[in-house]
């Protein structure tokens, strides 16, 4: 847990970068700092590793003020994640990852397997990559290794600054999911930068969300799509609001349990198993977990007015436009 | 008229004949040449390097002391013998003291910038990954600056090799030797090979010290042309 207590940071030549913040970063959370250039957004990231020190107020690390711990420790078990990645050119990949574990003097016999595990979590593999350089990966690769550095000693706390920024659309979006399905597996509290309040939305547990200096809005993705708290808000989300709504809304949240006219074939091992509606025709099922957005589009191409939703090969319910148009009503949340 | 060639071929001849005959101090001088450079850029390099690091920690500093090695190369060699034989007599040491001298202003500098100059990305991740200001010198700025002060010394040896030839002036030895005998008594041959064999010795350091840069270079990832030699080492390495 990191708590911010009406922090403010005024730099040397009296820029504020931050005026009187306070909020709470939970356990095991991600939680997303969004806002314009210059808003602050980086400085406060900067203050939990001590890269940069407060003017006024304190950063709590769970109840200790970081003020009371060693910076070097303090940084060494704390991850962190930058759009221009840093990472050492001179040094292979292996050791770039090992760096971490090396200032915190691990034995070399538990620092090699560590260097594999985390290079296969990435999805690179390491007879492939531990002894290649840098300079001969792709963008995404290294981003991949740059991930995978901050997290080599399995950090409490792992901060990220615009971590996607510099890929290209295709990467970012694969690296955002893959980055996702890794998240679920560990328990760190994620502090995540970023400008795009489309980011913010995808991997937020909680966003906060910046101007000028002072955080206008601290609240989940579905709070804060469905209640702006100020026109600056509103705006930054931009007029697609709706619809990305529906990105953050997940299709077992919206679907009704009414099965009528569907039922599965392929027995009940199948994980998704196909549908057959009255007329005989072969649906493809939705899943519980994909985004109601997905779940529009999928209506909208189909020849269906309802989608059948297919859990582990059960059929657990239906979407049709109607479900869809409700949940952004904010009836359902 | 008779064809200027015959001329050509007879001063040829006489440097060949001055070679043979002084085969042996030839290669004698040569050798004490290449001692007093290497004693010197063996003794310069710790120091310049370890100024340039000096120089990162503080900029006013760095202002100073590549100010001062900059005044340095100003002064004449021959003046600055005559400042250090009060000191050091005469002979190789004075010589080689002045050459440390002279080749601090490539080693500082270059260590300072190769130091200072590196992806900013690095460092702040360095620094944000707990190193401390000595592991980040040790770990991140020296290995990725090695090439660059590489160059500084390179610079620095051929410089020094021209220099030290003035040093036979008190008494150091070396190709200089020849050079002053072959003024003294008017003896061209004696000073072209002399000089022949000077610029050879510095083109033979340069390219040494340039492939080792060049080897840094390709060992910190940077994409650049090898040399033949270069590739050759590689390969033998690999």
């Amino acid at each position: 847990m990191i708590t911010f207590e009406h922090v403010t940071k005024e730099y040397p030549d009296g820029t504020v970068a931050i005026e009187d913040i306070s909020f709470t970063v939970e356990e095991g959370t991600t939680t997303v700092l969004v806002g314009p250039s210059g808003c602050g957004k980086t400085t406060t990231m900067k203050l939990v590793n001590r890269l940069e020190e407060p003017t006024e107020g304190t950063v709590h690390r769970d109840e200790t003020p970081i003020s009371e711990f060693d910076t070097i420790q303090l940084r060494r078990e704390t991850g962190y994640v930058i759009q221009e990645i840093g990472l050492f050119d001179h040094m292979t990949v292996a050791d770039n990852i090992a760096t971490v574990p090396r200032l915190n003097d691990w034995d070399e016999s538990d620092i090699d397997p560590r260097i594999d595990e985390l290079l296969e979590l990435m999805d690179l593999p390491p007879d492939q990559y531990r002894d290649s350089y840098p300079t001969e990966l792709s963008g995404g690769q290294r981003q991949r290794i740059g991930v995978a550095r901050a997290l080599a000693s399995d950090p409490d706390v792992l901060l990220m600054d615009e971590p996607f920024g510099a890929l290209d659309p295709i990467t970012r979006e694969n690296l955002q999911d893959e980055f996702l399905s890794i998240q679920s597996k560990l328990d760190t509290t994620i502090l995540f930068v970023t400008h795009s309040i489309d980011e913010a939305l995808k991997m937020g547990d909680r966003i906060a969300i910046f101007d000028v200096g002072e955080i206008v809005q601290y609240d989940t993705p579905q709070a804060i799509l469905e209640d702006p708290k100020t026109e600056f808000v509103e705006d930054f989300i931009g007029s697609d609001r709706p619809l990305k709504k529906l990105q953050v809304t997940t299709v077992s949240d919206v679907m009704s349990p009414a099965t009528d006219g569907f039922a599965t074939v392929g027995g009940s091992e199948t994980p998704t198993a196909a549908v057959q509606s009255d007329g005989g025709q072969s649906v493809t099922p939705l899943s519980p977990t994909d985004t109601a957005l997905s779940a529009l589009s999928r209506l909208v191409e189909s020849d269906h007015g309802r989608l059948p939703v297919v859990d582990e090969g059960k059929l657990i319910g239906t979407v049709d436009d109607e479900n869809i148009r409700h949940s952004n009503d904010g009836d359902r949340s | 008229m008779e064809p200027p060639t015959p001329v050509v071929s007879g001063q040829l001849v006489a440097y060949w004949e001055f070679i043979v005959e002084n085969f042996s101090q030839l290669l004698f001088r040569t050798g004490e040449h290449a001692e007093i450079i290497s004693i010197a850029i063996a003794i310069a390099v710790p120091i310049g390097v370890g100024l340039g690091i000096l120089c990162t920690f503080d900029d006013r500093l760095a202002t100073v002391v590549i100010w001062l090695a900059g005044i340095m190369m100003t002064i004449p060699s021959i003046a600055l013998f005559g400042i250090l034989i009060p000191y050091f007599g005469i002979g190789a040491e004075p010589v080689i003291v002045a050459l440390v001298l002279y080749s601090q202003l490539p080693v500082i500098r270059n260590t300072y910038v190769g130091l200072t100059d590196i992806e900013p990305a690095a460092l702040e991740a360095g620094r944000a990954m707990g190193m401390t200001r000595l592991q980040l010198l040790r770990k991140v700025q020296l290995p990725k600056a090695l090439p660059v002060i590489m160059a500084g010394v390179r610079n620095s040896v051929v410089i020094l090799i021209g220099i030290a030839a003035i040093g036979a002036f008190i008494g150091a030895g070396g190709l200089g030797t020849f050079i002053f005998d072959g003024i003294a008594r008017a003896d061209v041959p004696m000073i072209v090979v002399a000089t022949i064999i000077l610029s050879a010795l510095a083109l033979l350091f340069d390219y040494g010290f340039g492939v080792t840069e060049q080897l840094f270079r390709l060992r910190n990832g940077e994409e650049i042309e090898p040399s033949r030699l270069t590739r050759v080492i590689q390969r033998v390495r690999a």
